[in-house]
C-alpha cells in the first residue's frame, strides 16, 4: 500500500472529445460523466458526491459547475462541491472528492470538468479592474499567456543551449500520439518543416507550438478501495494528489505576475515552485520518478514540456533536450511523456484538462490506449500549474 | 491634440523623464521588498508585518529573458495604431533586489539586438495615446555601449 494517506480507486473514466464545438459546457460535462459512469458500470443515482471543476467564462452555471452538471444528470440528492484553481481546477475537484472518500464521508464520487472557450487569446474577464494583476498585465504590458511561455523558452535556449528545432520536435513527437487519440482536437501528425514554417507568436515559439483554447469535458468515477474491491480485483488507483502552493519567496516568474518575489531579504526555497509540485505527490505515494513509466505534463508550449521533464525529476535541470534527442520521452522510450498527444494535440479546456491527464494515465495503465500504448505501464504521474499558485500533480498506479 | 503625459497606472513608477524608477514597497518588519507594492500585509510567512515604506527599485538590471508579441493582445491592451507592429517584452533581473521584473521594450529596439545577460535600463515611453494625451509606462531599454559602465 503506497503512501500514508491511502489510495482511492478509479472505477471509471470518460471524456467528450476536444474541439471548438461552440455548445454549452454542461453538454460536454454530461457526456463525459455518462461515459465515466458507463465505464464504471455504475448507476448515476449511486453517486454520493459530485465535484465539479469551475469555468469562469460561462456565466453563473460555470461557477457552480458541480451542481449545474448534477442537475443536468438529474439531481439525486448527492453532496456537491465546485472548485477552481485556474489550469489546475480539475485537480482541485479531484482532491476534494478524494478527501471526502478518504475521510469516510462518501464511498463513491463523480469528478467532472468541462469548458466552452472563446476564440483566440485568453483575455481577462470584463470590466475596468485596476487592482487585478490579470487585467493589468494585459493593459500595461500586453503580456498574453504566450509571452510568458516565450520567456521560459528563450531562457532555455540561452541557459541550456536548447534549439528551436528541439521545441519543434516536441510538437512532432506529441502529434504522432495525438493522431491516434480519438478525443484529441488535432488528430494529425505534423512534420518538422510544417511546425517550423508556422508563424511566430511569441519568439521563439510558433503557432503550432502553442496550446490552443478548446472545448471539452472529462470525468472520473472515484471510490473507496472497499467499494472498488466488491467490483474489481485490481482497480487502478490514485496514489497521490498534490495541490501545493509556492513557498515564499517564489522565484518562479508566473502568470499573471509582473515580477517574482524578491529573494534579497529572505532566502529562496531549496526547491522552486515548479520543482516542488510532483515532489509532493511522490512523497505522498512513497514513490519516486524512477518508479514512473509515463507522464502527462502541461505542454502549454512545446518548450514547456522540457521544463516539466526536469521539474518532475526525469533528469537534471538543462538535460531535458537530451532526453528528447535520445528518444527517452517518445513512445517506446524509457519514459514516454504526453502519450495522449498532450495539450498540443488537445488544446486546453481549462477545468477539464487536469482530469483528462488522469483519464489518459488510467487508459494507459489498463492497456487500453490503442495506437499510443506505453507497453507494460504500471505507474504514471501528471503535472500542471494553475495561475495564482496552484500546483497540481497526481500519481496513478496499477495493481 | 493635447500633449499631457500621464502614467498608465498610479503609484507604480516615478514620472521622472530622465531617471525614472519603479516604486515597490518594503516591509518595515522583515525588509522584504515587493513590486507591485504591498501595502496591507507582508507575504513573508514568518512575518506578521503590516507597515510598508516606499522602495524605489534599481534602474538597471540584467536581461533574464525576452520574447515578442507578434499578434495583437486582446483588451484591455490598447493598440497603438491601426496595424499591429510586433514589440518585445523583457524580463530583467535586478541584482540588489534579487527579483525579475517584466516590462515592454521600446518598439524601435530590434529583437536581434537583445541577448540574455545584457544590461537594461528603465525608461518612460508611450503606452498609447488618447484624447487627453499620452499615456506612459515603464519600459526596459538596452544600455548602449556608450552609456555602459
Amino acid at each position: 500500500m503506497a503512501g500514508a494517506a491511502g489510495e482511492v480507486a478509479v472505477l471509471g473514466v470518460g471524456m467528450h472529445p476536444w474541439g471548438k464545438w461552440g455548445r454549452n459546457f454542461i453538454e460536454y460535462g454530461v457526456h463525459a460523466a455518462r461515459n465515466a459512469l458507463a465505464d464504471a458500470d455504475l448507476d448515476w443515482r449511486e453517486v454520493q458526491f459530485v465535484a465539479g471543476g469551475e469555468t469562469i467564462r460561462n456565466g453563473y452555471p460555470g461557477f457552480v459547475a458541480g451542481a449545474a452538471i448534477a442537475q443536468a444528470l438529474g439531481f439525486n440528492g448527492a453532496q456537491v462541491g465546485s472548485a477552481y484553481g485556474a489550469c489546475a481546477a480539475g485537480t482541485q475537484a479531484i482532491a476534494t472528492a478524494r478527501a471526502h472518500i478518504l475521510a469516510g464521508l462518501c464511498d463513491v464520487a463523480l469528478v467532472v470538468g468541462a469548458d466552452t472557450t472563446p476564440k483566440g487569446f485568453f483575455a481577462p474577464t470584463g470590466g475596468e479592474r485596476q487592482q487585478d494583476p490579470d487585467w493589468l498585465r494585459f493593459r500595461l504590458l500586453g503580456a498574453t499567456n504566450p509571452v510568458y511561455f516565450g520567456l521560459y523558452a528563450r531562457r532555455r535556449m540561452d541557459l541550456y543551449g536548447d534549439t528551436e528545432e528541439d521545441f519543434a520536435r516536441i510538437k512532432v513527437k506529441n502529434s504522432q500520439c495525438g493522431a491516434q487519440n480519438p478525443n484529441a482536437r488535432y488528430p494529425k501528425a505534423f512534420g518538422l518543416d510544417e511546425v517550423l514554417a508556422s508563424p511566430v507568436v511569441s519568439d521563439p515559439l510558433r503557432l503550432l507550438q502553442i496550446c490552443a483554447t478548446s472545448d471539452g469535458g472529462a470525468a472520473l468515477v472515484l471510490s473507496s478501495m472497499e467499494f472498488a474491491r466488491r467490483r474489481t480485483a485490481k482497480p487502478v488507483t490514485l496514489a497521490a494528489v498534490s495541490t501545493v502552493t509556492p513557498q515564499f519567496p517564489n522565484t518562479h516568474l508566473e502568470m499573471p505576475n509582473f515580477a517574482t518575489d524578491s529573494a534579497a531579504a529572505q532566502r529562496a526555497p531549496a526547491l522552486s515552485f515548479r520543482d516542488s509540485i510532483a515532489r509532493s505527490a511522490y512523497e505522498q505515494a512513497g514513490l519516486g520518478p524512477e518508479d514512473m513509466d509515463l507522464a502527462e505534463v502541461y505542454d502549454l508550449s512545446s518548450a514547456m514540456e522540457l521544463d516539466w521533464c526536469e521539474a518532475i525529476g526525469l533528469c537534471e535541470p538543462g538535460e531535458a533536450a537530451r532526453l528528447l534527442r535520445d528518444g527517452d520521452i517518445s513512445l517506446g522510450g524509457r519514459i514516454p511523456v504526453n502519450p495522449s498527444g498532450g495539450l498540443g494535440a488537445f488544446g486546453e479546456a481549462i477545468p477539464a484538462q487536469a482530469i483528462a491527464q488522469v483519464c489518459e494515465l488510467v487508459w494507459q495503465l489498463r492497456g487500453e490506449a490503442r495506437g499510443r500504448q506505453v507497453e507494460g505501464a504500471r505507474s504514471g504521474v501528471t503535472a500542471n500549474l494553475g495561475l495564482f499558485g496552484h500546483g497540481s500533480s497526481v500519481v496513478v498506479r496499477a495493481h | 491634440m493635447a500633449t499631457a503625459r500621464r502614467p498608465a497606472v498610479a503609484g507604480w513608477f516615478t514620472m521622472d523623464e530622465e531617471q525614472p524608477q519603479l516604486l515597490g514597497s518594503r516591509c518595515t518588519a522583515c525588509g522584504a521588498v515587493f513590486f507591485p507594492k504591498q501595502e496591507s500585509f507582508c507575504h513573508n510567512p514568518a512575518c506578521a508585518g503590516g507597515d510598508f515604506e516606499e522602495a524605489p527599485l534599481s534602474r538597471r538590471g540584467r536581461l533574464w529573458s525576452y520574447t515578442t508579441n507578434h499578434y495583437q493582445p486582446p483588451p484591455p491592451y490598447v493598440p497603438r495604431g491601426d496595424a499591429h507592429r510586433p514589440f518585445a517584452i523583457a524580463a530583467v533581473e535586478l541584482e540588489a533586489e534579487k527579483m525579475v521584473v517584466l516590462g515592454q521594450v521600446p518598439e524601435q529596439v530590434k529583437l536581434e539586438s537583445l541577448r540574455t545577460g545584457m544590461e537594461m535600463e528603465l525608461i518612460l515611453d508611450t503606452l498609447f495615446e488618447d484624447d487627453e494625451g499620452e499615456v506612459v509606462v515603464w519600459k526596459w531599454n538596452p544600455v548602449s555601449e556608450a552609456d555602459g559602465r
